[in-house]
């Protein structure tokens, strides 16, 4: 955009700059709708629809998403359906290229049959897209969101499909996680045997969902290993080295907490359900805190500006969240073609053909780039010789990937029906209709009942099937079956009060399914260790639970660091970072410096016992985790030894070398007065536009926590809406996100939240009823009428 | 005097035609037409066509990062390379509309005076 465009205050960037006294309320005429609505702004920007249709509800949350949200579902649904270079240019090409080839647009076209299928969800949609474009066509070219200034261009239509490339681009962050390939180039060099010591299933100190000890009933599929399975794909010791390497992988800190308390725990009897779930944190946020009222349903909590309904929360009666799974829905399988034209590969003895699906990316200022996708049985070739897996030595591999993304379902079905769930089996009943990605969905009832449910379609599968590529030329590597929801891990009502997780393995050894994933472990140990504890408990404390920056990591590790360090060895300065960690109060609170020394010294530790053997193996090193309880069982775990030098390190060796190598650059952080843990970690929420946009940026926020920790916000990933619904009769909540309702960085309500989310505090939420229109909260009104 | 009517007609008449016509550079035309209407020499008509527009931009911004409490302001003023003042993005912002518009108003005085020389 021309600078003179840009600046002028009739059209430019002046147009964004909000009055600080803006006045929200206003009278719409609209085609579309099929009577009133209404929507009450509370003083912090919280909407509040009423409208007796539930389609008319819809309409305006989408008006209202698009009003204060547009630039971002649009710049979301973009990046989903691989389309950033239409916006940046050529540089996004291998991005936009690595979408296409996950299948991201075919699985939102499969997902919006199912969607279209249904009257209700089908209603529900296409209300929302007419609202989002109701807004789009009243929208004049100076009111354009801020960001389609700075990158010159302007919103296109809304669309049902970017609602279902919304979910799909959730999917892939919570779903898309695959090791496939990085296990797949260490078994040239560790056999399968050795694998599973470096990265074990079950973990020593597990506090599954389900808890310890529970029977669990004979699985209903068992799953056949194919009978060449121990020869051809876990026992063959692949000595290609490949180096293939998955582009664009999901941050392995995507995760969340959730609980709910029974009233035999809490303080006033009813039951208290918490969530957080942790992404990138983000301006604007993923998040856009609303209530929606019609004579179906009238649900309060956050949903996601591009899809409609409420994502997290409750309504009258009912109480929900939720958590990932962890659960490895994604697999690999090595195609052979016919010959370069790809249309045919090899499958159960005979040549199959593929269905070739071009996809066309648009690249500004340039010409179009078609990429035609082989898709198999499996589903789409995303690696080929056109899109190498392995860029290092180009050696060639034809990858087709399976991801249960890609099947046909309704996620919107689920929200449809638990926004308006009344009890435990409206709950039941609601999630099995959700597919991916698989979530730990937390339920409170005010009739008193609890209930977790790990609830999505996942695989069948048999021991170890899926964590290397598998040859993709046998049918008896297919995925078998799906495990039925009533086998999926669940804990209704328990006797111990309370239900939780935060996307550790769901159960231990005992339950039948082989369930690989990407778990966490310590912030499960932590909240069930409170959790266990606690009685009479009120939201003052669920509070307290939420803003836990204990560190259990540390509490577990710690120990095993101080008995095999050699102190007699120290310089004076390294010794004086030993205090501080050995003084450390084991939390990591926004001044604590051992909570920085703790660790880079970990860090340090952890690369001299893996990196010499593990290095020639790209993107794989094994969980923290691992080498905590490897050190715990065996302090002569084989890894300790460096295999590049004669000696024989011990593990005296190593924990009193790794402080050594973490010291000079600890030192240097202390003189810069960045050692303490809140400076060292600088939280920051980045504009979706990262370090290209840093004014509109919130950086150096004072807040502790960090990964492993319940308060798990790190750099600028974290709590990106924390949530205590207390259900009493008449319901109590509080919440609270790091953002604000607008996106516009030019208005008050930009990040008016981050602040108060910084500091641990919470907003008392007010669930409206209809007769609340006259209270002094209620500051704006807007009213929708047909036209 | 005729100075004063040339900067007060662009300023107002570009005001209004950046309401109703939706093109941001309008004003130059009008500044351009302007300077056609009310014959001055070429220097005393770009400094009526620069004022003029220097000053509307100039109060424009003002009341309207006034009303906003600066929040857009300082972030574009980091944004470009001002060093985040808002003062030098205000300042920048008028001159650029002040310079366009006196450009616009010599090129109305030098086609005025070529037309009336023939």
């Amino acid at each position: 955009m021309p600078l003179g465009k840009f600046l002028s205050p009739q059209f430019g960037i002046w147009q964004n700059a909000e009055q600080s006294d803006n006045d929200f309320s206003c009278d719409f005429k609209v085609e579309g709708l099929n009577g009133k609505a209404e929507v009450i702004l509370d003083e912090r920007l919280v909407p509040h629809i009423f409208a007796d249709d539930d389609g008319d509800a819809s309409f305006v949350q989408g008006y209202l998403h698009a009003k204060f949200r547009l630039w971002q579902m649009e710049f979301q649904t973009h990046a989903a359906a691989g389309r950033v270079s239409e916006i940046i240019g050529e540089k996004a090409l291998s991005y936009d290229r690595t979408k296409r080839r996950l299948g991201m647009v075919f699985a939102a076209e499969n997902m919006l049959k199912a969607v279209e299928a249904n009257p209700n969800t089908k209603k529900i949609i296409d209300a929302y897209t007419a609202g989002v474009n109701a807004y789009i066509r009243s929208l004049k070219e100076s009111q354009l969101p801020i960001e389609y200034k700075l990158l010159n261009y302007k919103p296109e239509p809304w669309t049902n499909l970017k609602s279902a490339l919304f979910i799909k681009q959730m999917t892939e962050t919570l779903a898309g996680a695959a090791d496939d390939l990085p296990f797949t180039n260490a078994k040239s060099f560790f056999s399968d045997e050795e694998l599973k010591v470096l990265f074990p299933q079950v973990p020593d100190s597990l506090s599954p969902i389900v808890p310890k000890g529970t029977v669990f009933p004979t699985p209903s599929i068992i799953p056949k290993k194919p009978a060449d399975a121990d020869s051809v794909y876990l026992g063959k010791k692949d000595t290609t080295q490949n180096q293939l390497v998955d582009l664009y992988q999901p941050d392995a800190n995507n995760g969340s907490n959730n609980w709910a308390v029974a009233g035999s725990k809490t303080k006033s009897g009813a039951p208290i359900l918490c969530n957080d779930p942790h992404l990138e944190l983000s301006f604007p946020s993923i998040w856009y805190e609303m209530q929606i009222t019609t004579s179906t349903m009238n649900a309060y909590g956050v949903s996601f500006p591009g899809i409609p309904g409420i994502v997290i929360g409750f309504n009258d009666s009912v109480a929900f969240g939720f958590t990932n799974s962890q659960r490895d829905v994604r697999d690999y399988y090595e195609i052979k073609f016919r010959d370069d034209s790809r249309q045919q590969y090899w499958f159960d003895s005979a040549w199959k053909d593929a269905a070739m699906r071009p996809e066309t990316i648009k690249i500004k200022g340039k010409a179009n780039y078609i990429d035609t996708i082989a898709y198999t049985v499996f589903g789409p070739v995303m690696y080929d010789k056109s899109f190498p897996a392995d860029t290092i030595s180009f050696k060639e591999k034809n990858l087709a990937v399976r991801w249960s993304a890609h099947d046909p379902s309704n996620e919107l079905l689920m929200w449809y029906y638990l926004d308006r769930a009344k009890n435990f089996d409206d709950y039941h009943n609601a999630i099995q209709y959700f597919t991916c990605p698989s979530q730990n969905m937390v339920f409170a009832s005010k009739r008193g009942e609890i209930a977790i449910w790990q609830q999505g379609r996942m695989p069948a599968l048999w021991d170890r099937q899926g964590l290397y590529v598998m040859p993709g030329h046998d049918s008896d590597y297919m995925w078998q079956g799906y495990i039925p929801m009533e086998e999926n891990p669940h804990v209704v009502n328990p006797v111990s009060g309370y239900v939780s997780s935060a996307n550790q393995r769901p159960a231990d050894s005992a339950y039948p399914y082989f369930i690989p994933g990407k778990y966490d472990l310590y912030r499960g140990y932590a909240i069930n260790h409170r959790l266990d504890s606690l009685q009479q408990i009120t939201p003052r404390d669920m509070m307290n639970l939420h803003n836990e920056n204990y560190n259990s990591f540390a509490q577990m590790m710690r120990p095993v660091l101080f008995k095999y360090l050699d102190e007699s060895k120290l310089s004076a300065e390294e010794k004086k970072m030993a205090d501080l960690v050995r003084n450390w109060n084991l939390k990591n609170d926004f001044d604590e410096k051992g909570a920085t020394i703790y660790q880079s010294w970990f860090d340090s530790l952890e690369v001299l016992v893996w990196k010499d053997g593990l290095s020639k193996v790209r993107n794989f090193f094994p969980s923290e985790r691992t080498l905590v309880e490897a050190l715990l069982r065996d302090s002569a775990f084989r890894y300790i030894d460096d295999i590049n030098t004669p000696e024989k390190e011990t593990i005296y060796d190593v924990v009193t070398l790794a402080l050594k190598r973490a010291t000079p650059e600890l030192l240097d952080e202390d003189k810069n007065d960045r050692l303490a843990w809140g400076k060292h970690k600088n939280t920051t929420i980045y504009h979706l536009l990262r370090t290209s946009a840093m004014p509109f940026a919130r950086a150096s926020l004072h807040i502790g926590g960090g990964q492993h920790i319940v308060n798990a916000t790190q750099h600028s990933h974290g709590p990106s809406w924390k949530m205590i619904v207390h259900l009493t009769d008449k319901i109590e909540a509080y919440g609270v996100y790091p953002g604000g309702q607008s996106g516009n960085p030019g208005s008050k309500y930009y990040d008016s939240f981050v602040d108060h989310w910084a500091a641990g505090k919470y907003y008392e939420i007010w669930f409206m009823h209809t007769g609340d229109k006259l209270d002094k909260k209620a500051k704006w009104k807007m009213t929708f009428d047909k036209i | 005097m005729k100075f004063l009517v040339a900067t007060i007609l662009t300023a107002l008449l570009s005001l209004i035609a950046g309401i109703f016509i939706p093109l941001w550079w309008f004003f130059a035309i009008v500044a351009l037409l302007v300077a056609l209407l009310i014959h001055q020499r070429s220097g005393k008509a770009f400094f009526a066509g620069f004022l003029g527009l220097f000053i509307l931009w100039l109060a424009l911004v003002v009341w309207m990062d006034g009303s906003n409490d600066g929040v857009l302001s300082v972030k574009i003023a980091s944004l470009l390379p001002l060093g985040g003042s808002k003062a030098a993005l205000i300042f920048v912002t008028a001159l650029i509309a002040g310079l366009i518009a006196g450009f616009a108003a010599l090129s109305g005085s030098y086609l005025r005076s070529s037309n009336t020389k023939k």
